[in-house]
């Protein structure tokens, strides 16, 4: 063995190449032309005795799709409680601003708790690197959690309402980028599912976000609100999130191909269904709370059924506001949860980094 | 701030791009897997130089390989493949002369032998690529990972908060969370030994010279001089994997010469470093942020016309 040495000023001492054939006498790839390779059909592929190309994502759940969810909740919110305050919707602004703050917190929470060395999260702040939406996204965070608690005490208080319209405005500002960043960080990765999806990522992120907060502001406002016209632009937000969620969502998975398949199949095809369905109950539940029929009666058709009645009775509907809240929370949350587990299930197969790279390079050779 | 810069200048000098205005040459691999026996003498000699712990003795079943793939615990991981090939095109073999004694095999001499099959067995030493462009490095929020003066890609153990945000990003499975520790870990090219002037511990422990190691412009000038020789010798398989300063990452610090597919060893075929579309992915979500803004706005200005009605 001869040894090359390298050294800060270059390389000293010569390696010889090796020199051994091994196809000189044997071996069936001697012989073996373009022409006589086997044609395979294009969902077939090779892998490595099944095993995944890339290492698996090492976040785990309830953190991480937690911290998706809950930033879309705290950001969106931040909205909604700056344009109650500016419409005269003290209430809803409570509420919304309340929920921002929790929301952030918790996100943060959850982010922190996700580290494998949690006591070293002020590293986060160490250095802002435009290139790791992590690091973009933890001063984001750093900037719009203070902002989000200033607004919230002084809402919660009623004091310094100078301070607290300062500090609701700057929430407002930093919301919508704390709602769509997390989009960018997770498409930002080797994971086939999340990475493919970046151009829609954001709008289904977006959507989501408006989902939860709208319906957050229903729930309050119909536990709190002394008139149900403070609900309004909760039920509006809700509405277009949920259209946004689902049509961006729709439009993603069709776009990526195959790569989509997780997001219909298994624990993220679940989630996602179970998204959908929570997104257009709530919706529904939310319009009918408002303007339907006073919905006792229906309550009372079933027997047994009169605390329920009782429950339903309220103007407009209450129960039905708050229920449809709550559910259009629950489609936030699970929209959430079904994008993290389609990614964790593309990340496993290696099929989905693959194929696609496959075609990527016979277009290329086309 | 470096890495978006680095990314820009495709010159492949990562040390240059990374902040060093005066450095060695860039350092690297070239893995020749055509003469890999499969001893594993690398592996060894990296977890004892390097002092990476014993991460489960498991049998994995599938194979002589039992480290199963690149992690926390194995830098250096040996791929074995067995496949069984049909020798299609290859001449039927004639039993050898018996000498008249021995009757001659098949039993009844005419009838066709069955076609031959060949088990073809691949190995190969597969490492960290220390990409050109490498998406670990530009995703990591602390900046725990770092570019060496020798081109190399290395962890700052210290700094690392254990976020994990490299592990999903390296398109090739290379860097992985340690469970007990908490922090990442990977190949550092051995900084420590590179600073002393020596080689690689798997380099210096490879029997056979399948690991080389030294400036990345005379490996790729070798690995091009050896794939030749193996054309020339009809070994029409074999093909560099990485070395190409044009692919997705910008081209492998540690590139291979391969005997088959790269998927086959486990490989992505056409790896691309992700934030190659950070700045699409940017300006999309900035363009969301937008949408959710005036989604507000609408959600409020409805209210407002609702209650003049
Ligand atoms: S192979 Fe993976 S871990 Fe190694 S430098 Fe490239 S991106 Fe980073
Ligand atoms: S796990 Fe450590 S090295 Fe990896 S991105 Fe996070 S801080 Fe950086």
């Amino acid at each position: 063995m001869t040894e090359s040495d390298v050294t800060r000023e270059g390389l000293r001492g010569v390696r010889p190449g090796s020199h051994a054939h091994p196809g000189r006498n044997a071996g069936p790839w001697r012989r073996r032309r373009r022409g006589e390779r086997p044609m395979v059909p294009p969902a077939e592929f090779t892998s490595y005795y099944g095993k995944p190309v890339i290492n698996r994502p090492v976040w785990s759940s309830p953190d991480i799709p937690g911290y998706l969810f809950l930033g879309g909740l705290a950001g969106a919110s931040s909205l909604l409680g700056a344009g109650a305050q500016l419409t005269g919707r003290p209430s809803l602004a409570r509420t919304a601003k309340a929920g921002a703050f929790g929301a952030g917190c918790l996100s943060m929470v959850a982010l922190v708790h996700d580290l494998g060395r949690p006591a070293r999260f002020a590293n986060m702040l160490r250095v802002l690197k435009v290139s790791s939406p992590m690091s973009v996204g933890s001063w984001l965070l750093s900037g719009y959690v203070p902002a989000a608690g200033v607004a919230a005490a002084c809402a919660l208080t009623g004091r310094f309402p100078l301070i607290g319209a300062a500090a609701t405005g700057g929430a407002a500002l930093l919301g919508p980028p704390v709602a769509a960043y997390t989009a960018a960080l997770i498409s930002d990765t080797a994971v086939p599912a999340w990475h493919d999806g970046y151009p829609e990522m954001p709008f289904v992120f977006a959507g989501s976000a408006a989902t939860a907060a709208g319906g957050l502001g229903l729930l309050g406002t119909s536990l709190l609100a002394a008139s149900p016209a403070e609900a309004v632009p909760a039920r509006n937000l809700g509405l277009f999130g949920a259209c946004l969620e689902l049509a961006a969502a729709a439009r993603m998975t069709r776009r990526i191909g195959m790569v989509a398949e997780p997001y219909h199949s298994g624990r993220g095809g679940a989630y996602m269904k179970a998204g959908e369905v929570l997104a257009v109950l709530g919706v529904a539940g939310s319009l009918a709370g408002a303007a339907g029929p006073p919905l006792s009666s229906a309550g009372q058709r079933f027997a047994g059924a009169q605390s329920l009645g009782r429950l339903l009775s309220g103007p407009r509907g209450r129960v039905v506001t708050a229920v449809s809240g709550a559910a259009l929370l629950a489609a936030s949350a699970a929209t959430r949860w079904g994008i993290f587990h389609a990614g964790m299930a593309s990340a496993d197969d290696p099929k989905y980094t693959v194929v696609p790279q496959r075609e990527r390079l016979a277009r290329r050779v086309a | 701030m470096t890495s978006l810069l680095d990314m820009l200048t495709a010159d492949g000098d990562p040390a240059s791009a990374g902040g060093y205005a005066d450095h060695p040459p860039r350092m690297g691999f070239f893995t020749d897997t055509s003469v890999c026996i499969g001893c594993k003498a690398c592996e060894v000699a990296c977890k004892e130089w390097n002092h990476v712990p014993e991460d489960g003795l498991n049998l994995t079943g599938m194979s002589y390989d039992n480290s199963a793939g690149l992690g926390a615990g194995t830098w250096r991981h040996v791929a074995f493949i067995e496949r069984s090939v049909a020798s299609g095109g290859r001449p039927p073999q004639t039993p050898p002369s018996t000498g008249g004694s021995i009757p001659p095999y098949p039993p009844g001499g005419d009838e066709p032998p069955e076609p031959a099959l060949d088990i073809r067995w691949l190995m190969a030493s597969d490492v960290c690529k220390h990409c050109t462009h490498a998406a670990c490095l530009d995703v990591c929020p602390t900046g725990s990972l770092f570019r060496t003066e020798f081109g190399t890609v290395v962890v700052q153990e210290d700094i690392c908060n254990g976020c994990g945000y490299c592990v999903p990003a390296c398109p090739y499975g290379v860097i992985d969370r340690r469970e007990d520790d908490g922090r990442v870990w990977k190949c550092t090219l051995c900084y420590d030994r590179l600073g002393a002037g020596m080689e690689p511990a798997c380099a210096k422990a490879c029997p056979t010279d399948s690991i080389q190691f030294g400036p990345l412009d005379e490996l790729r000038e070798r690995a091009a001089r050896r794939v030749g020789q193996l054309h020339e010798s009809g070994v029409a398989a074999a093909r560099l994997y990485g070395e190409d300063p044009a692919d997705g990452v910008g081209g492998d610090g540690a590139f291979f010469l391969l005997l088959d597919e790269p998927e086959v060893y486990g490989l992505p075929p056409d790896p691309v470093v992700t934030t190659t579309d950070l700045p699409a992915m940017w300006r999309r979500a900035g363009a969301a942020a937008g949408t959710l803004a005036a989604g507000a706005v609408a959600a409020f200005a409805v209210a407002a016309l609702g209650r003049r009605r």
